[in-house]
């Protein structure tokens, strides 16, 4: 695979996605650079897991066009599976294999895609686990793992694979709220060690504290985009500052109205500086 | 008086387990014993049936309905992909077979194959014999049942399992068959149970082949010994036979369900 350092690792270029006559992705322009955290954040139904899956072509784009590390996605001759091999995905619900062993999760793709011998393969596996906290949990099977180690083993499961870049589908959605922490911690060192990542999230304080650019996404557009700061921080679009508002203090929602009446919110929602209790 | 509640309720239970002993009681005393001992329990034909009715009834038994169980299993694997290809005739094919087999007699298919494959090629034999014959023609039924029972055992995999298997790299067919079909076939365990139970049964179908005193198989065995002391106690043996198959089986398939519980 070419991973020419002048070439972004995700380039998407006016890219379309409709399901039947349902326009999900209205012309989304896009990049992300080598080492990048991006957190794509946004209302239900606003494309954002769309263009997730698009990247590594779970879904079909409609139109527009799709590089990754230089190789174009879009192309209808590329060779899928070779591609999907350098990028990891990881899901809402997990989708580890339960009828595997956690071990067997993290080598059989090893084995089969990349023809590691099973030592070797076993032993990346157990370096993976390792990293994300479960090194005793090579012999159970995913069902007697709580939601939290579930989540985690699929990322070991995903990095075991060597990936160039890490797609994470609303990761922490499904878990219950003490066990959020400890995957997310494992996102962190993950782009500590230069981890090229495009996370879809409703973790906020992740968002603001991990990640290098964050995209607002609603309506199948990108609204707006920048650093964390700045688009959590102090919002220049109503749309973002509404949502925010939404997430960030569901209680007081109805005082706010419809996001197209409130012409000034009562007080700017940006995030507060110290609200740092995820991490 | 008005009864309490707890006092209905003892006085429900107690009229229902009287209502069953009296049921029993009357079966009995009516039944005449001596006359039923004498047409179904004779113990000197029960011995002149031993050892034949395990060594040959009961093994042909087995290995009949083991066959036709392999022979549909496979063939049904093989429809149930078809019916979910993404190529149009093939899809076509399997649902055609499956509503034709599921709809004909086992009976009718196994004089088909028995006679009707001599005729079509005088030159070729089945081979294997009546073991032969009674693979293909029962497995040619069992598989269309079992063809729907797979499909939907693999419809029932959630799309999020292939879809992982994907994005790690697997091709589809890598994906299915590593991820997907082990995953089907623990959810379809107990329906195919089911099928191998009535090929159990209807293994017995084999006479209508012409079987020798070497192919005979258990009901089969039954009716001759019946025919010749013109008493029924062999048909008591031989339906008793047959449990000695089917009560392990399911002992064996509970645990085998109890193992995979864990890993599901």
């Amino acid at each position: 695979m070419t991973t020419s350092q002048s070439q972004p690792a995700v380039e998407i270029r006016d890219l379309h996605k409709s399901f039947g006559p349902l326009e999900v992705l209205k012309g989304i322009d896009f990049e992300v650079g080598h080492g990048e955290v991006v957190c794509v954040i946004g209302p239900s139904g606003s494309g954002k897991s769309t263009l997730l899956r698009c990247v590594n072509l779970l879904e079909e784009p409609t139109a527009g066009k799709i590089w990754v590390n230089g190789t174009e996605m879009t192309d209808p001759d590329v060779e899928i599976d070779a591609v999907r091999r350098g990028i990891g995905m990881v899901f809402q619900s997990f989708n580890l294999f339960p009828h595997l062993t956690v071990l067997d999760n993290l080598t059989i793709a090893q084995r089969r895609v990349l023809r590691r011998g099973r030592a070797e393969a076993e032993r990346i596996a157990r370096d993976n686990l390792d990293r994300v906290g479960l090194t005793d949990k090579a012999g159970a099977y995913p069902a007697q793992l709580s939601g939290g180690q579930q989540q985690r083993a699929a990322i070991a499961r995903s990095l075991s694979m060597d990936p160039k870049l890490m797609l994470f589908d609303e990761p922490t959605s499904a878990l219950d709220p003490e066990l959020v922490g400890d995957v997310l911690t494992v996102m962190r060192k993950l782009a500590e060690d230069g981890m090229t990542m495009m996370v879809v999230t409703h973790e906020m304080a992740f968002a603001r504290d991990v990640a290098d650019r964050v995209v607002f996404m609603d309506g199948g557009v990108v609204v707006e985009q920048g650093p964390p700061e700045e688009v959590l921080g102090s919002p220049r679009h109503e749309r973002t500052r509404s949502f925010l508002s939404r997430v960030l203090d569901p209680t007081h929602v109805a005082q706010l109205g419809r996001p197209d009446e409130a012409a000034e919110p009562p007080e700017a929602p940006g995030l507060p500086a110290d609200d740092r209790h995820q991490l | 008086m008005k009864l309490r509640r707890r006092q209905r309720e003892r006085l429900s239970l107690w009229l229902q387990y009287l209502a069953f002993v009296a049921v029993i009681a009357v079966v009995i005393v009516a039944a005449d014993w001596g006359r039923l001992r004498e047409a179904f329990f004779r113990v000197d034909i029960i011995e002149s049936m031993f050892p034949t009715i395990i060594t040959v009834a009961l093994r042909n038994t087995i290995l009949y309905t083991l066959g036709a169980f392999a022979f549909g299993l496979i063939f049904g694997t093989v429809l149930a992909l078809m019916r979910l290809s993404r190529v149009a005739p093939y899809r076509w094919v399997a649902t055609a077979y499956i509503e034709l087999f599921r709809g004909l007699p086992a009976l009718l298919v196994l004089f088909l194959v028995g006679y009707g494959i001599p005729i079509a090629f005088p030159e070729r034999e089945i081979p294997g014999g009546v073991f032969g014959s009674i693979t293909i023609g029962l497995g040619l039924t069992a598989a269309a049942y079992m063809a729907e029972t797979i499909r939907a055992g693999i419809q029932a995999v959630p799309k999020g399992q292939m879809e992982a298997a994907r994005t790690l790299g697997m091709s589809h067919f890598t994906a299915m068959r590593t991820i997907v079909i082990p995953q089907a076939f623990r959810i379809v365990i107990p329906p195919l149970t089911n099928e191998l139970i009535l090929l159990t049964k209807d293994s017995s179908l084999a006479y209508v082949l012409g079987v020798t005193a070497q192919t005979i198989e258990v009901t089969k065995f039954g009716r001759d010994t019946l025919n010749d002391r013109v008493n029924a106690t062999p048909l008591l043996v031989a339906g008793l036979t047959y449990l000695v198959i089917t009560l392990p089986l399911s002992q064996v398939v509970r645990r085998l369900e109890l193992r995979y519980a864990k890993a599901r």
